[in-house]
């Protein structure tokens, strides 16, 4: 356990490093152009020019939408995903779709499922894919989220497609889990992904979202995935990878050769960096009215031509 | 004096129920308790007598789900803030759980 510290002082002036900690990977928007598995980073003001001009396509991640939550720092995430689907209706450049990687509800109601499925008739996009987080599984191991969302083309829920050139894999790590374990995807799931990528050239950009992080983020908290490992081995020999996550409701990366990891922030609420708090529960030490700066969207561009994705994160402020 | 007395045999009468299990004084069902706390169980290993009626006590904001390890006991369905979860363990054993949203959370009742 992390050592307590019981002095009200030290609580006060903890509470105010946690916050300007996580102001700063609040932060404005950020445009990340990925070129051979290194990232650059452009400020999203620059983007007017030629970077965007180039992209063939986009598309957006939105995450943690946690339908049914009602307390601190935000009883209405309604209205917070409401605002974010506005945002992405406003692009001039409309997304080819929308990524959700999990938990779209809370506790997995029904009646939350179904406000869920409204609020996203509001997205100006063809079509929505998703993922589902441990928050979606509850008591029917997902079949209701399945039943509303699954792509259904394997039993286990996860699925694959391509799109203009790039291959696309949704992955399911919220199911089996095991106590003191992580994510994980299991035996069943890690052969089908072996097989789905077998046929690829190692030229395809290759983008794969699920909702638990597929690389330690911070195994305190429960952070990873238990046999992640085992899938990115399938991965290392493509020039692009993109891994898309949520679950942790802030933006954290990592580069690893040619595979990088993203986890997305939340439109519902943020949740403490790594090890800044007693645990990872609601981060509600932030100041009043600033709750939209810790949450957002992230656009992904597919950049022609050069089988690299640029990703910009914009938060709903 | 009197008071201070009965406040005493009021407790070591408590105490005997814990010990006695199901077939205590009063004819009740011992209880003991476990919080959830900043994604944790409190107490993490918790030893009670055969038939004593476990109940937690979920203090966080974020849902939590007891459940058990190699499924020996009934799972609770999600609790949300403050809501409890009850089951009676009735035979002797060492019963592993954890929550299935966290699964990182883990805890055990032995029970004797």
């Amino acid at each position: 356990m992390s050592d307590h510290d019981d002095n009200h002082d030290h609580d006060a002036v903890r509470g105010r490093r946690q916050f300007l900690q996580c102001m700063a990977w609040a932060g404005a928007g950020t445009l990340w152009l990925m070129k051979g598995g290194v990232l650059q980073a452009h400020a999203l003001d620059g983007l007017a020019g030629g970077e965007a001009a180039d992209a063939s396509f986009s598309f957006v991640q939105i995450s943690d939408s946690h339908i049914g939550f009602h307390k601190e720092p935000n009883p209405d995430v309604v209205a917070t995903l409401r605002a974010s689907l506005a945002k992405i209706n406003a692009r001039s450049s409309k997304p080819d779709f929308l990524l959700h990687t999990g938990d779209l509800t809370h506790l997995s109601k029904a009646e939350e499922f179904d406000t869920l499925s409204g609020v996203m008739q509001e997205a100006k996009a063809p079509q929505t894919f998703y993922v589902p987080g441990e928050h979606d599984v509850i008591g029917d191991n997902g079949a209701e989220f399945f039943r509303r969302f699954g792509q259904k083309q394997q039993g286990g829920g996860w699925y694959s497609f391509d799109h203009r050139g790039v291959h696309f894999v949704g992955l399911i790590n919220v199911l089996n889990l095991k106590a003191g374990g992580f994510g994980s995807l299991g035996a069943d799931q890690l052969a089908w992904l072996k097989q789905d990528l077998a046929g690829l050239s190692a030229e395809t950009p290759v983008v794969v979202f699920a909702h638990m992080p597929l690389w330690t983020v911070y195994p305190q908290w429960g952070w990873g995935t238990d046999d992640s490992a085992e899938a990115m081995s399938y991965l290392r020999r493509f020039g692009s990878v993109s891994v898309l996550n949520g679950h942790i409701h802030q933006i954290q990366q990592k580069v690893e050769g040619k595979i990088t990891f993203y986890t997305a922030r939340s439109t519902a609420y943020p949740q403490p960096a790594p090890g800044k708090a007693d645990a990872p529960g609601p981060l509600k030490d932030i100041k009043p009215g600033s709750l939209q700066t810790y949450l957002g969207v992230r656009e992904v561009r597919h950049v022609r031509g050069k089988q690299a994705l640029a990703v910009t994160e914009e938060v709903l402020a | 004096m009197s008071g201070a007395r009965a406040w005493w045999r009021a407790l070591a009468l408590g105490v005997a129920a814990l010990g006695a299990g199901p077939a205590g004084a009063a004819g009740k069902v011992a209880e003991a308790k476990v919080e959830i706390k900043h994604f944790a169980f409190m107490p993490e290993a918790l030893t009670v007598a055969a038939g004593t009626r476990v109940v937690w006590t979920n203090r966080d904001d974020e849902p939590h789900i007891v459940v058990s390890a190699g499924n020996r006991f009934a799972s609770s369905k999600a609790m949300d803030t403050d809501d409890t979860y009850a089951t009676v363990f009735d035979k002797p054993g060492t019963y592993a759980y954890f929550c299935s949203i966290h699964p990182h959370m883990v805890g055990t009742i032995i029970v004797r």
